[in-house]
């Protein structure tokens, strides 16, 4: 049997399909236009905007930050949400249910609201140093995605087999360690792809929290268009798609991408 | 290294909602006992209770001479057989056989050597490096056990074993652990919902209801002589028969039905009985015939059962099943008795 589309079905599905994918094309070309300001479509070709990155030095520091906030940030993450979820599930039944949607408030939070109290109670009031203010505000910002996504691996996880381990006389942590997380680990993978890629491109909360000598790639990128308007920008989030891209790609290969929507 | 395993008073909720109520249960050292009931009654809680996943509010559980009541879990040495096998699917089979004797400290080597030993008892000694989702129902159930074996526990315990299992792998399955369990003297505890398999492998059951132990007999017992009401409906007495004496006359009993209906009874057969008393039947102990001295009835649906005709009989107090012969086929509407079969009847204590 052949379904049939209404032609205004396939209209439709094919803008948003452009309008979802288009943007990539537009960084693209701008990236490589030969001129000095961002323009689309691009005006001859050029390598020397992908060249001009790697010579300018707060990029590769920042790219740097970037990676190891998002690197730090997630892991923090990971140490509160992934025994967070694992509490979430396995005693679902005797917990409050709106327990689990705290989690994931950072998401309903407006980020810039999130940022700017981050940066008053963390920054002024602690005065913590702008590097760990940084990967605590990322911590707070990708941990909905560590308890969502390691929960959902757990709501699968049948309980009876920590307890079989515990009965054969094995210490609740040691089973813990031993045989639920070796059984949950994609889904930890998943979420910490998920998270890191989420804290790389953030920039809400990082505009609030950056300080004196530190910065991330994105708020160096927005200061570069501020100042520049060139095509290094569009260089720069070509770089940062292709890293995206390259996870996604790694995460599909080994996991399935539906792994990240279950 | 047999011991017994005892309940004592013991009671336990969840939350505010009471799920045992004083159950007091002894298993004799090597003895296989089943928990049998319905969903609900207690026996998965009692279970868990022995296992440790679950603290009573009040009462001991002593292992032999040891006190488990508040020991740890994973200190209490007991074998646990799940209903979903519960094997650990990132290691393989040998490995999740030979995992107890790792939390015990042994070796390597020492390790392999008992799981493939175990392994070969239960007739997987060729499946000992497959992966658990590399096999089926039956074969898990078979490593679960194997794995539960190994460690050599003082107590057994199987919460619904069989369940996931089809019929024909069920029976050979129960046969398994019943010949494992023999061959190694372990004191079991067995927790199951279907009474065909309580009552074919284990040495007494006891039938749970609402967090109690109605009865805990051996099975033929528990089947031929029910000791109240909830136990000889769950054991197929499906007609409860209220009854109260009128005259009694050396070993003879004259008792009346609600409706009036007049039947005799010998003590010799039933034993002493009572001046309220409730007569439980199985269909086949309720003869259906034309006349005769015993309930009149109006005859209902009539089934066929193969060796029998079964009819449903309607009285003044509610409707009963009886068995008619073969030889004598009654239609729906006519006017019959029902004759009590004194060997398959018993007498029971008046719920009231």
């Amino acid at each position: 049997m052949r379904t049939t589309l209404h032609p205004a079905l396939i209209v439709i599905a094919s803008i948003i399909f452009i309008i979802l994918i288009a943007p990539l094309f537009i960084i693209l070309g701008a990236a490589v236009s030969d001129t000095n300001y961002l323009t689309f479509p691009p005006q001859g070709f050029t390598m020397r905007w992908f060249t001009n990155i790697f010579e300018i030095s707060a990029f590769r520091t920042t790219a740097i930050t970037s990676l190891q906030i998002a690197f730090f940030g997630t892991f923090l993450a990971l140490l509160i949400g992934i025994p967070a979820a694992y509490a979430l599930n396995r005693f679902r039944i005797r917990l409050p249910s709106w327990l689990s949607n705290v989690f994931v408030l950072p998401i309903l939070v407006p980020e810039i609201v999130l940022g700017f109290s981050l940066m008053k109670s963390v920054t002024i009031n602690l005065g913590l140093p702008v590097f760990a203010t940084l990967m605590l505000g990322h911590a707070l910002l990708v941990l909905p995605y560590a308890v969502r996504v390691v929960g959902a691996s757990l709501a699968s996880f049948d309980f009876s087999i920590e307890e079989a381990a515990i009965s054969l006389g094995c210490p609740p942590l040691k089973t813990f360690l031993t045989v639920v997380l070796p059984n949950i680990s994609a889904g930890v993978i998943a979420a910490f792809i998920l998270a890191f890629i989420t804290s790389i491109n953030d920039v809400s909360i990082s505009l609030f929290l950056t300080g004196p000598g530190i910065s991330t790639l994105p708020i160096q990128i927005l200061a570069h268009m501020e100042q520049f308007f060139d095509p290094t920008i569009a260089s720069v989030s070509v770089l940062l798609m292709l890293l995206t891209v390259g996870v996604m790609a790694i995460v599909e290969a080994t996991l399935g991408l539906t792994f990240l929507t279950k | 290294m047999t011991v017994s395993l005892t309940l004592d008073h013991i009671t336990a909720h969840y939350g505010s909602t009471q799920v045992l109520e004083d159950l007091s249960l002894a298993i004799k050292a090597g003895e296989l006992v089943s928990l049998l009931g319905s969903s609900g009654c207690g026996k998965t809680t009692t279970l868990r209770l022995v296992a440790g996943f679950l603290e009573p509010t009040s009462g001991t559980i002593r292992l032999g001479e040891r006190d488990l009541t508040r020991l740890a879990a994973h200190t209490r040495d007991i074998g646990l057989v799940f209903q979903n096998y519960a094997l650990f699917p990132h290691l393989s089979v040998r490995d999740n056989v030979a995992f107890g004797l790792k939390q015990r400290g042994l070796g390597a080597a020492e390790r392999t050597a008992r799981a493939n030993a175990m392994l070969e008892r239960v007739g997987l000694s060729s499946f000992a490096d497959r992966m658990p989702a590399a096999l089926s129902g039956g074969q898990k159930q078979r490593v679960a056990l194997a794995r539960a074996l190994v460690i050599e526990p003082p107590l057994l315990m199987f919460d619904e074993p069989l369940s996931n299992l089809d019929a024909k792998l069920r029976v050979d399955m129960r046969v398994e652990i019943r010949r494992l369990q023999r061959a190694n003297g372990t004191t079991s505890l067995y927790v199951t919902h279907d009474q065909e398999e309580a009552f074919s492998i284990s040495d007494r059951v006891a039938i749970m209801n609402a967090g109690k132990i109605m009865q805990l007999d051996r099975p033929e017992v528990l089947y031929q002589r029910p000791a109240n009401a909830f136990v000889a409906r769950f054991v197929g007495f499906e007609n409860l028969i209220a009854m109260s004496v009128t005259a009694r006359e050396g070993e003879m009993v004259t008792a009346v039905t609600q409706s009036g209906a007049t039947l005799q009874l010998s003590q010799t057969v039933f034993g002493a009985i009572p001046d309220r008393f409730v007569l439980a039947a199985r269909p086949e102990g309720l003869a259906v015939a034309r006349e005769g001295e015993g309930i009149p009835v109006t005859l209902g649906i009539r089934t066929y059962l193969g060796r029998a005709y079964q009819y449903q009989c309607a009285t003044a107090e509610g409707n009963y099943l009886g068995n008619g012969p073969l030889t004598d086929l009654m239609e729906p509407g006519a006017a019959a008795v029902l004759i009590p079969v004194p060997e398959q009847c018993c007498i029971l204590p008046s719920d009231a």
